[in-house]
């Protein structure tokens, strides 16, 4: 016979663990506060139209983080417009078409241990297989291959090497496996009946996927791909493997171009002795967070503007 | 009783002869033995789990999204082998269109749920298809209920309206059989009145095959019953032979509600 607890003994035990569970939270909640507070007390002053659109100096007050906030831009901007695609038709066709095979199993769990790699890895990867091209073309930037002239947007050159092109698709392989694995659980998240529904129309299985499921999948898959760009501007380890430089005069003027990034860029001046450039870094990072969030908000208003036409 | 009329003997739209079907190892269907008059109403009643619904997923081929589904015998649609390799699938669901046990309009407009199996087939102009969407749901019973609101969501409409609106989905594409599983079993009575009366007006243009749990139901609309019980067909007949005079005593107890 179990023993009888009494209520007060259960009314005890319960508001000890709300105790606990708050107190949990107040401590991630305090950290966070902190962190923002420090930074915002630091940077805050540092923050200016000219520090915005000014280019990399020797002096912390002349030094402006244009340079490394359109190679950011440029960087995300290829990396987005390869991973989403990319990933999304990979996951429509593990969770739409492909029949649930062996293979399709050990492809299923690659991608969830690929999610879990650390980018540093990523980076040695892009470095290799981009950057360099694996030494079959040389190992000189003067034996490379080039197509047009390189004042020309559409320079190429082959092996790309420490290009934005390379610190993009560098980022696209680090983001892949999250695009996929958050637009197969929005395709597993629209009901079978709605499939069920288009196939007793006589659609077909592209038919269906195009005209029921994707569409009501959008909202999902946008904000998995949303939070995924989030995390690729915020990467510095495999940028820096890649040899993402960290002094660059301009800002990225095609493909080939030398790039610096928002987060190396913080780490180069948080880096530094003086005072004065701790003081932009935290500018930066004001700067960093301003960018991360409009993402997120994009995210939360996409969501929330897909989302209505289905109540 | 009451409702379903004497009929003179009609044209056979589908002809079942020692059908069986499995799902791996396990046999769902044994040796079926049927015939479903066109421009009838067709009740399939029975236990849960007595392959009513299998069957009925066989006449559109759905069990074909099911892998482990395979069938033996005849079935035939006007002559035409609805088993064959060769069949095109997406063509026969065009014919033979189906009504599901929950209601699943598309999280899209009232217009765009009634077009898109139109759509899918063939292009048409606006005008056109306005006129095809306004046909289809009229003869759904649901035109007065929502022309005004055509672009707004199909969700924000009523079960029962959802249920008429995907039958309105069912015939925009021209189909000359109406499946039907358990179309009501998520409805209140007063929706499911206006389902039953929907589907009796249907039956002048469309072969109409309806499972159903709902004894009362079966009797009030169809014009033949089938009895299936645990894969096997019991019996199967004129709906008042049936309900008067049941050659079998499995058939007997089942509709007076002794069992099932």
């Amino acid at each position: 016979m179990a023993a009888v607890r009494s209520a007060s003994t259960r009314l005890l035990a319960n508001r000890a663990f709300l105790t606990l569970c708050l107190a949990a939270t107040s401590i991630a909640m305090l950290v966070l506060a902190i962190l923002l507070l420090a930074i915002f007390v630091q940077g805050w002053s540092g923050l200016s139209w000219d520090f915005l659109t000014g280019l990399p100096s020797r002096k912390a007050d002349k030094a402006g983080v244009f340079v490394a906030l359109m190679g950011s831009l440029w960087v995300c901007a290829i990396c987005g417009l390869l991973a989403l695609p990319l990933g999304v038709a990979t996951a429509v066709f593990l969770e739409e078409f492909a029949q649930k095979t062996r293979f399709t199993r050990i492809v299923q769990t690659n991608i969830m241990n690929l999610a879990g790699v650390p980018s540093i890895v990523y980076g040695i990867l892009g470095l290799t297989a981009f950057a360099r091209m694996f030494g079959a073309f040389g190992t000189n930037v003067e034996d490379a291959i080039s197509l047009g002239s390189e004042e020309s947007l559409f320079f190429l050159r082959i092996p790309f090497g420490s290009s934005v092109l390379a610190g993009g698709l560098t980022l696209m392989l680090v983001i892949l496996p999250v695009v996929i694995i958050a637009t197969q659980e929005a395709l597993r998240a629209v009901p079978g009946s709605l499939r069920a529904g288009a196939f007793a129309l006589g659609a077909t299985r592209w038919q269906t996927v195009w005209g029921i499921t994707l569409p009501a999948a959008v909202p999902g898959i946008m904000t998995g791909a949303i939070l995924a760009m989030s995390r690729a501007i915020g990467e510095s380890a495999p940028l820096l493997v890649l040899g993402g430089a960290l002094f660059v005069s301009g800002a990225p003027e095609n493909l080939m171009s030398d790039f610096a990034v928002l987060p190396l860029q913080i780490y180069n001046w948080a880096s530094r002795p003086q005072e004065s450039f701790h003081a932009i870094a935290a500018s930066a990072i004001i700067l960093q967070l301003v960018v991360l969030f409009l993402f997120n908000g994009i995210a939360v208003f996409i969501r929330q503007k897909l989302q209505k036409p289905l109540q | 009783m009451q409702t379903a009329e004497p009929t003179a003997p009609t044209q056979t739209a589908i002809t079942v002869r020692g059908f069986s079907s499995w799902y791996g190892s396990f046999q769902a269907l044994r040796s079926l033995e049927l015939e479903i008059p066109s421009q009838q109403i067709t009740a399939f009643i029975g236990p849960s789990g007595c392959g009513k619904s299998t069957f009925l997923r066989w006449i559109n081929r759905m069990n074909d999204t099911i892998p482990s589904a395979r069938a033996e015998g005849t079935l035939d649609l006007h002559g035409e082998d609805l088993l064959s390799k060769s069949l095109d699938v997406v063509d026969l669901r065009r014919r033979v269109g189906m009504v599901f046990q929950k209601p699943n309009p598309f999280p899209k407009s009232i217009y765009d749920n009634v077009a898109f199996g139109p759509r899918l087939h063939k292009s048409y102009t606006r005008a056109e298809l306005d006129e095809l969407v306004e046909q289809s749901l009229r003869s759904a019973s649901i035109w007065s209920e929502v022309k005004d609101r055509l672009h707004s969501s199909a969700l924000g409409l009523s079960g029962g309206q959802q249920q008429r609106l995907c039958i309105a989905r069912a015939i925009a594409v021209g189909p000359e059989v109406l499946l039907m599983d358990e179309p009501c079993s998520a409805l209140d009575p007063k929706s499911t009145l206006a389902i039953e009366e929907l589907i009796e007006t249907l039956a002048d243009r469309y072969t109409i095959v309806i499972v159903t749990h709902n004894m009362q139901q079966a009797a009030r609309v169809s014009d033949q019953t089938a009895f299936f019980f645990e894969g096997r067909l019991v019996e199967s007949g004129a709906t008042e032979t049936i309900w008067n005079k049941p050659k079998n005593k499995q058939t007997e107890d089942y509709i007076t509600g002794r069992f099932g």
